[in-house]
Parts: structure tokens; sequence; C-alpha cells
């Protein structure tokens, strides 16, 4: 049993551990890169400067804070606590992820690299370190899988319009895994003029306290948001989880609050009883891929499955490594949900509240559905809406039966 | 660290002038009869030292022809019980040839890397390289690996600066792998002008025997480079021979061992043709 920790935002240590999770398991390549990394981000976070131009970009590029919206009908609709949603969806190129990606290309510029490279799933990643790339003038490849090349067309243009080039990736089943894979092997092999901008809080340390600081903008204008508008603090917090970086972004300023319950939605597919799930929390076991010590889908002999999700932005086998230790400590619920639980989430938000979900906050709706009846209504329940759902239409229109 | 059956042959190849020819195959490649047939056949074509790849599903490090051979030896059904069993087969036959396994530390974590150690040293397993966990994590499997009395054979690349090699070297045994390229397995082809430097660099730090690999595909290359390494190694160039060797259908036929012994042979000749004056 793991001892319960003074304090739940200390991690990660000096070698990038929260308990046994994280890490810097890469090629020996990459290890003087990623050490260059960490002390380009410890000087980077000691300039008041480098602070003062996200802060710039967040409010006038990005358009944050993003509001904090109480959704009134469909609170009325569940009949329990008060629902209110972070609007992350209406951040400038539609998700979360451009909070990252600021962050992390203004310390590429600071580190003198000239190339960017990504992965990315459904496409809101690479979309949005396209369109930092453009802004900020350097070439930028992503690798996407083959598979979702094809699910997530509207995306891929985008990116094409952006100026980047898209490498789709045929290893593997063609998803996000895969690419993660491809961009590892062009960052060992470029590792003198690029930089690697990952998207989730998940990879060797630095990577996932790097992210988890630039997504936890999220929690913290939550948290005045909140103190303004009901002068306390939420019960509880509700986000999907991917590789779980929009979700560390919100839980973080609040995991030493203890009256706050603390919940994260994984992808349930078509239910954890087979493979055809992402829930790595729930279903899978500690193992070490892609640079950290993580839960992943894997079978006995230690090989990483591939997982099922509607959501191509929850279609990864593993999880950001400080999610695992907070499932270990208890001090998050990880809990699925399924893809049909999350395509009916999909619907009742849009026709009682008039949004649009992206299917990844579909699946933390999809809780919030099952909680909120449960508690009282003078509670209140804070849930990322983390990305918008115009990128998934066509998905859900094919779910639906619907010609388009 | 007593004298292990690596440090034997590297000190005999040594001995000869000339240096020690590393092959590569991947376990299970492209089915485990065959893997076996050539494993077995490997020291009699002129291999000196057996890298046997333990199959990952997410080779990382790897370029295509080690990925393709990953995945024929994984869709075979190819297990690392399977590969420790090809081990325990040679060394029936083979008390002296070195064996190492080259792979990916999650398949290793998820058995126990203690555990893990004694099966292998049991099966008549030399040395591990993995190539995922840097010497920053060298209580995990490094140590547990020296004390179970395996070698520990660490990578070091173009990236590794004078600063950190001796971290790198700490608890390295066996010998030193050094990766000639900043890329992956089977890509460029590496300068043999800046790999001798880098040889004499790391040759100020240590004196284990340093093979060479990464991008050796000719026995004109292995000549090459052999003048200034204590070893060169080939793996990608092996293993797309078995590819070249399949049917339609991706399985074995009566050219596929023989394919990689060939090679093996024409390459072992450009080695010799290293020999030091």
């Amino acid at each position: 049993m793991t001892m319960k920790p003074n304090t739940f935002r200390a991690g990660p240590d000096e070698r990038g551990h929260f308990g046994i999770f994280g890490g810097r398991y890469v090629a020996e390549t990459l290890m003087p890169l990623i050490l260059d990394l960490e002390q380009a981000y410890k000087d980077a976070k000691a300039d008041p400067a480098y602070q003062a131009e996200i802060d710039d970009l967040n409010a006038h590029y990005t358009g944050r804070p993003s509001p904090l919206y109480f959704a009134e009908r469909l609170t009325a609709e569940l009949g329990g606590a008060k629902i209110y949603f972070k609007r992350d969806e209406l951040n400038h190129t539609g998700s979360h992820k451009i909070n990252n990606c600021l962050g992390q290309i203004l310390l590429a510029k600071r580190m003198g690299k000239t190339r960017i490279i990504a992965e990315t799933g459904a496409g809101q990643h690479g979309v949005a370190t396209a369109t930092v790339c453009a802004r900020f003038g350097l070439p930028c490849v992503v690798y996407m899988g083959k598979t979702d090349v094809e699910r997530q067309k509207p995306n891929v243009f985008r990116m094409k319009l952006l100026g980047a080039e898209i490498v789709p990736v045929t290893a593997g089943a063609g998803t996000l895994k895969d690419a993660m894979n491809e961009a590892l092997r062009d960052w060992v092999t470029n590792v003198d003029s690029t930089y690697y901008l990952i998207g989730t809080a998940a990879g060797p340390h630095p990577y996932p306290e790097m992210v988890r600081d630039f997504q936890a903008v999220i929690g913290k204008e939550v948290k005045e948001q909140m103190l303004a508008a009901e002068g306390r603090l939420p019960d509880a917090l509700v986000a999907a989880v991917g590789g779980g970086s929009n979700a560390i972004g919100l839980f973080h300023p609040f995991l030493d609050d203890p009256s706050v319950r603390i919940y994260g939605v994984e992808a349930g597919g078509r239910g954890l009883e087979g493979n055809e799930h992402c829930a790595s929390l729930n279903a899978g076991k500690p193992g070490v891929l892609h640079g950290n010590r993580t839960y992943l889908l894997q079978d006995d002999d230690g090989q990483i499955l591939e997982g099922h999700s509607i959501s191509a932005g929850l279609d990864y086998p593993g999880i950001g490594p400080e999610h695992s230790w907070l499932k270990e400590t208890g001090r998050v619920d990880y809990v699925p949900a399924t893809d049909d639980e999350a395509l009916a989430a999909f619907q009742l938000l849009t026709k009682v509240e008039g949004i649009i979900p992206a299917l990844e906050p579909a699946h933390a709706l999809a809780h919030v559905i099952k909680l909120a009846p449960t508690m009282d209504k003078d509670q209140i329940i804070v849930m990322n809406l983390c990305g918008r759902g115009d990128k998934d239409v066509f998905t859900v229109g094919k779910m639906l039966g619907f010609d388009l | 660290m007593p004298d292990s059956r690596i440090d034997r042959r590297f000190a005999a190849v040594k001995a000869a002038g000339r240096p020690a020819l590393v092959t590569f195959i991947t376990a299970g490649d492209p089915d485990l009869e065959t893997s076996q047939a050539i494993l077995d056949a490997l020291p009699g074509a002129g291999a000196d030292v057996i890298e046997i790849g333990m199959p990952f599903s997410d080779p990382m490090a790897e370029g295509v022809p080690i990925q393709l051979a990953t995945q024929r030896a994984l869709k075979g059904g190819q297990t690392m019980a399977k590969t420790l069993s090809m081990v325990r087969r040679f060394r029936e036959r083979d008390a002296d040839t070195p064996i190492v396994l080259m792979g990916y530390y999650n398949p290793i974590y998820v058995r126990d890397p203690k555990a893990f150690v004694k099966e292998a040293k049991d099966a008549g397993v030399d040395g591990l390289i993995v190539v995922d966990i840097p010497p920053e994590a060298d209580d995990e499997l490094c140590i547990p690996a020296l004390e179970g009395g395996l070698n520990f054979i660490r990578l070091a690349t173009p990236t590794t600066d004078d600063k950190r090699l001796p971290a790198v070297l700490a608890n390295t045994s066996g010998f030193v792998y050094y990766v000639s390229i900043t890329g992956i397995t089977g890509s460029a082809s590496p300068d043999a002008g800046k790999v001798s430097a880098a040889v004499s660099r790391i040759k100020r730090h240590t004196d284990l025997p340093v093979a060479v690999g990464f991008g050796v595909k000719t026995g004109d290359q292995a000549a090459e480079i052999g003048r200034s390494a204590d070893g060169v190694v080939v793996g990608s160039v092996l293993v797309e021979a078995i590819r070249a060797s399949l049917d339609a259908h991706g399985r074995a036929t009566g050219g596929t061992v023989g394919a990689v012994t060939d090679l093996v042979r024409e390459i072992a000749s450009g080695v010799a043709r290293a020999k030091r004056g």
C-alpha cells in the first residue's frame, strides 16, 4: 500500500518520478537532449519574461481565460448537483492543446531549435502544433497513424493549410502509439536541430511535468472563477483522460483540497471485458513505454496492446505517469465511459445546451450524467469541456446512420 | 566480475589480430524453427558474438528492417519463454559463443528484472543490451544483471559527450556498443573516419572492447570499421536477407538459412581483412 503523501502537488522528484511512475526510459542518443531540455525548462521557469510571454499569448492569441459556464438546463435535466463547464473548447484551435503548444514552442525557440516535430491522434494536438509553428515561423512535421489520417480528414487538411508536413504512419495499427514511435525515431535521427513537441502529459521527464504546468492554467482559472461565482470550491471535478493533459491541468491546482472529489474518465470503448477499450488505469498494469513507467494495456508477455475508442484522441494504450500515481494513492477516482455512453452524452449536450462537444469531453460528460443525480442540489461539479465537436461530426454522423 | 564468455571471446579474437564479428537476429523471425536453425548456424559462418533480439511491439530505436523482423516474429507467436528456450537449445551444442539478448525494457519489467536475470543466466545467456534503460536507472536492471552474473552492455552514441561517458561506462561490462550514427538501426551508413575518432575517444575512458554498429551493411564496410573497432555489429542487413528469402506468404523457404549464413561469411571475410599488422 502506498503511503499517503503530505501533499499531492510536490512531484515529480529529481529523476522525474511520481512514486514509482514516470522517469526517463529513453535511448542513450536522446538522454543528453532530455537533460538539456530539463535544464532549459528550469531556466525558463525562473525567467519572468518567459512566463510574461506565455501570459500575453494566452490572453491575446488563445483567448484566455476561457469562461466558466453554469449549464442551467443540463443541471435541471439531471436534477442534482449544479454543473459548470470550463469552456476550453472556445480556445483558438478548438481545444486545450494550444495551452501546451505555446509554452513548448517558446521553450524550443529559447533552445535555438529550428524544426518542430509532433505526434497526433485525433489531430487536435497536430493542429495546435501546426498553428504555433505558423505563428513563430518554424517548419513542422506531424506524425499521424494512417488509420487516424483517414478518420480525421478535416484536421489533416487544416494542418496542411497551416503549412505542416503530415507523415502517415503505417506501422502497427496506424494509431497514436505508432505515431509516437515514429516521432521518436525522427527525433533520434535529428537531435541537433529538432524539438519534439509532445502533446500530452506523458513521455520521458520533464515532459509530464512541463505539459502539466502549461495546462494547469485551466485549474488555476477555475479556482478563481468558482470563488467569484459561488464563493467556494467545487465538490467534484470531472475530466476525460487519454494521455491525460486536460485532466491533470484541471486537477493539479485542486489536489490538496480534500473536499474536492476528483474523477478521471477513461475510454471504455465497447466495454472493459475484452480488449476493445483504452482504459489503461482500470484494465492495464504498470509497464514502461515511450519514456515513462505508467499503466499500460499489455499482454502477459509485456507486448503493448492496441486499444479501441470511438474517440481518436483517447485511443492510446498508456496514460500520463502522474495519473498512475494519483490512482495508486487514491486521490483521484478513474472510471470508464463506453463509446455508447459518450455518444449519448454528445447528443444530450448538443440538444440541451447548444454546445457540440468533442468526443473526448463527451466521455467526461457521460460520467457527469451518472454523478450529478446522486449529489445534492447545492453541490457543484466542474467538468472540463476541453474540445469542440466540429472534428467529430462525420464520425458521429456515421454512428447515427446519417449520410453526410 | 570474473572472466565471462564475452571477455574470453574478445580476448581470443584480439589475440588472432582481428576484430570480432557480432551478428544480430530477431528471435522467432520468421518462425521459431527457422530462427533456431539460423542461430545454430551462425558460429560456423563466422559469428564471434551473437545478439538475439527480444521482440517488442514498439521498437522505438529500430529502422524498418528490424521493425518488420519484429512483426514477423510476434505474428509467428514468439514469446520471451520461446526466446530463452532458443538459447537453451543453442547451448546444448555450443559452449563458447557468447549470446547477448537485446531489446526493450517492458517485456523484462513485467517478468520482474531479478527473475528474468536468473532465467536468462540459467538458459545460457551472457549479456544484456536494453535500449531504453539509461545509466540513470542502473538500479533497476543493470545492477541486478551484474549481480546475477550477466554482462550489461551499454550503448554509447555520438551525443554521449566526454562529460557523460564516465556515467555511461560506469557499470558497463563485456564490451561497449558504439552507435555509429545519430539515428535508428539500419539507416544511414557510418563515416569510418568519424567512427575511428569516436572509438579512440571511448578508449581513453575504458579498457573494454568497443564494438561498432548501426548501418554496417557489407564486408567492405566491416573491414573499414574493423580497422579501428574491436568488433563490428551487423543486424538490419541480416534480417533483410531473411525477408528477401521468404515466399509470397511470408514463410521461410529452403533458402532462408543459407541467405543469412552466406552473408555472414562475406562479412566475416571483410572482418578478417581488417587484420592488424
